[in-house]
């Protein structure tokens, strides 16, 4: 995933409101460029179709929803589009038994060795649960 | 029947025209009603029809009973106390039907 280059934002006057829930506060300008999608974010996004479509039904988009606005504040501020996407999927696939975070956190240590045994560029960071 | 528009499980509360309002309240969990629309009279604007409960499918139950959705809309002045632009803006929003009460 790109860094994050995004800040949390002061939510001023926002009463009892969820994190995701600013229409109407002071956020700043709106990022109106157009940017291309990078592969990890059409996979995400055709993770999300399958899981959610009727012959899986793994979860529903409005669970997808409802994990993301449970990031709190400094999370969702500081994450793209995808970057919320994927954290959800990955965590609503654990709380619906089809994977556990022992075979997911297995996996990604496969796949981060086997990148940087090729000699690839490897993010440390790690994307909370 | 659910999730169909057009089809209801159960009457529509309110028709297009009449006058209603959205409570001022809090939400625990997941909510389709923006905070910005709380508490503000609004129209009735169409009844998209009966669609399971997002509020409840967002944590892997049903849906059910089937919640009736509509389109509302609210004059742009009533949601921004401090609107500068036309004065008959207005803003629509799809709000459920427990979401709304009915405009004393």
């Amino acid at each position: 995933m790109p860094a994050p280059k995004r800040k949390t934002m002061l939510r001023q006057g926002a009463g009892g409101r969820a994190a995701h829930d600013v229409g109407g506060l002071a956020f700043g300008p709106i990022d109106r460029a157009e940017h291309d999608l990078a592969l990890w974010e059409k996979r995400t996004d055709a993770m999300q179709r399958l899981l959610t479509s009727p012959g899986k039904r793994a979860f529903t988009v409005d669970g997808l929803r409802r994990v993301i606005e449970d990031y709190g504040e400094q999370a969702y501020d500081r994450t793209t589009y995808y970057e919320k996407w994927i954290r959800a999927l990955r965590n609503l696939l654990v709380e619906q038994d089809v994977l556990t975070r022992e075979e997911i956190e297995r996996r990604m240590a496969e796949v981060r060795q086997k990148h940087q045994t090729a000699g690839r560029r490897v993010v440390k960071a790690k994307v909370p649960w | 029947m659910v999730s169909a528009a057009g089809s209801f499980s159960r009457p529509p509360r309110f028709k297009p025209g009449d006058r209603v309002w959205v409570p001022a309240r809090a939400a625990l969990g997941h909510c389709r009603t923006p905070w910005y629309v709380r508490g503000k009279p609004g129209v009735v604007a169409a009844v998209h029809g009966s669609f399971r409960d997002p509020e409840r499918l967002a944590y892997h139950r049903p849906g059910l009973p089937a919640q009736v959705l509509y389109k509302v809309r609210f004059r742009q002045l009533d949601v921004w106390p401090s609107y500068l632009a036309g004065q008959a803006d207005h803003i629509e929003v799809d709000i459920y039907e427990p979401w709304l009460e009915p405009q004393p």
